[in-house]
């Protein structure tokens, strides 16, 4: 099965299972990744699953949608490669996606 | 460090049982853990009930918290379908609906509540529905169509969520509110009165003051008379008129319950291998300094971590700020802290544009927030409440001043 690595900012790495369809939000509940919440379950309203994407993987997801893009407006340190990741469905060609944890999340 | 000889018992298989698990073993609980719940599926997310599963958006798939595959993987043991009926503390033991007799160490008592029924008999109909479990949407589903004429009693949130969702289903939508307006005990009146204009633009007969009376039918609710003394006919009726803790359990087991059942902050009841977390408790919120019972998923899954870092042996008192949303029509609304005690109402940003923010101060330091299609102040508005920052009114008001800029410099 694809899978998906999260790094905690103490650069733990999580390498986990990722089925396709379910959110990355919930791949990271589902494996217990420390720092993702996801306190609303995907409803775009906690920011609990903020996750900085590798920049090279950056390309490869769909846009923000507006509601996205001014959570993490407000968000603890965000930056041009956050993503609200319970925004952002698992498919194969995401096989090997790397995620970054924040601090304020660790 | 915990042995691999102890056993943690989770009464209660949703939000919050679904944390404490989770947050034992990341804690390195080495013991066994056995999850239960009397409902017949792993635990799953409430919000969507009156929300996006009601309308249909949602595949129940999507509600589960978690996979099946993902309590094995944490070596949890979910005893669905099974419900606890007594605690002996003498012996350190449970009473299962099966008959069987179930040791603990520790026992976390997550058994929510559930909706507060209507009094009189008559209500007692097979069209006359709550909304609590996935069961009562399987139940209510079918008669949730098209044409229908819908009676919602109760104008909180989850009926104003249901509400919403029958105008987008096609229903006729009558909402029933007994206090003087709609969201009475959270939301200041110029709120009510926004929420009662924007249901009522988009086409839900909004009545205040207003009660039942009377049920009227033979085996399903086919009429409503009112206090007013008008009547109304109806297909389908839902009732969201809060919730009873489910307290009895500690109760009949000689601990203190009082609202809820009484834990201090570290989600402890005073039978110290005895915790309890979510709808179900009522708790030392370490922010607010008080006995306080929080009906949110957020809540929920705090107090979770914390009863699990209890067991665990580190002591992390309970401390997060409330919060909470709600999503009807177009309107998202996301609210921080509590109200209670205000002095001042800010507004940010215009209510006819359906984008605003409303801070509640008390002598100048925002106590809680209400946004409204503002997702962008929502998060600095946390951090205010959060923070207790005591700002200028009037630049909270002017728009062209970022929110960013009022908080404290790091
Ligand atoms: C329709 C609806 C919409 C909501 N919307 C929101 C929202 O938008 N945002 C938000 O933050 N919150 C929302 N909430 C509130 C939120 O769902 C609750 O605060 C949350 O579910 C509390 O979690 P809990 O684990 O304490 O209780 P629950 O999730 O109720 O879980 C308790 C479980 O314990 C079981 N149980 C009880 N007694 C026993 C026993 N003796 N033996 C075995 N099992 C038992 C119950 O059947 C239940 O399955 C909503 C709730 C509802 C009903
Ligand atoms: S889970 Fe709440 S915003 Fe992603």
């Amino acid at each position: 099965m694809a899978k998906v690595i999260f790094i905690e900012s103490s650069n733990a790495e999580h390498c986990v299972e990722a089925e396709p369809g379910r959110t990355l939000m919930q791949i990271a509940v589902d494996n217990m990744v420390p720092g993702i919440y996801g306190e609303c379950g995907g409803a775009c309203s906690c920011a609990t699953c903020h996750v900085y994407v590798d920049p090279e993987w950056q390309a490869r997801l769909p846009a923000r949608s507006s509601d996205e893009a001014f959570m993490l407006e407000g968000a603890q340190e965000p930056n041009e490669h956050s993503r609200l990741c319970c925004q952002v469905k698992m498919y194969e060609e995401l096989d090997g996606l790397v995620l970054r944890i924040p601090l304020s999340q660790g | 460090m915990s042995s691999a000889r102890e056993i943690a018992v989770i009464v209660g298989a949703g939000h919050a049982g679904a944390e404490v698990v989770a947050a034992l073993r990341q804690n390195a609980y080495a013991g066994r853990i056995i999850l239960i719940g009397d409902e017949a599926e792993l635990p799953y997310r409430r919000p969507p009930l009156s929300k996006n599963y009601l309308s249909g958006e949602a595949s129940r798939e999507s509600l589960l918290i978690r996979s099946a595959a993902a309590y094995d993987k944490l070596e949890v043991e979910c005893w669905i379908g099974t419900q606890v009926l007594a605690i002996d503390r003498v012996k350190k033991n449970i009473l299962l609906s099966d008959g069987r007799i179930q040791a603990y160490t520790k026992l976390v008592l997550a058994t929510g509540g559930r909706p507060r029924k209507l009094p009189d008999p008559a209500a007692d109909k097979s069209n006359v529905h709550y909304i609590r479990t996935l069961a009562d949407i399987d139940r209510l589903q079918s008669g949730f169509a098209k044409g229908k004429h819908l009676l919602v009693i109760g104008g909180g949130y989850i009926g104003l969520e249901a509400a919403s969702v029958g105008i987008k289903n096609g229903l006729q939508v009558t909402v029933l509110e007994a206090a003087p307006r709609v969201l009475a005990r959270v939301a200041a009146p110029e709120i009510s009165a926004f929420y009662e204009r924007a249901h009522r633009t988009r086409g839900v007969d909004v009545r205040t003051g207003i009660s039942v009376q009377a049920f009227h039918g033979e085996q399903q609710v086919e009429a409503v008379q009112l206090s007013d003394g008008s009547e109304l006919q109806v297909d389908l009726v839902i009732v969201g008129i809060g919730i009873v803790p489910n307290d009895e359990l500690a109760r009949s087991a000689g601990l203190e319950v009082n609202n809820g059942i009484v834990v201090d902050t570290f989600a402890r009841t005073r039978d110290s291998d005895i915790l309890a977390v979510g709808d179900c408790a009522n708790h030392v919120n370490g922010f607010l300094t008080r006995l306080i019972r929080i009906e949110s998923v957020p809540s929920a899954q705090e107090q979770g971590r914390t009863a699990a870092h209890s067991i665990c042996g580190k002591d992390i008192p309970h401390v997060a700020v409330p919060w909470f949303w709600s999503d009807q029509f177009d309107l998202k609304l996301q609210m921080v802290g509590l109200s209670q005690g205000y002095d001042r109402l800010v507004l940010r940003g215009d209510l006819a544009s359906e984008s605003f923010s409303a801070f509640y101060l008390r002598n100048g330091i925002v106590l809680s927030v209400d946004a409204v299609n503002r997702p962008q102040d929502f998060m600095v508005a946390k951090r205010m409440v959060a923070e207790r920052v005591q700002v200028d009114p009037q630049a909270l008001a002017d728009e062209s001043i970022s929110l960013k800029s009022l908080l404290p410099a790091a």
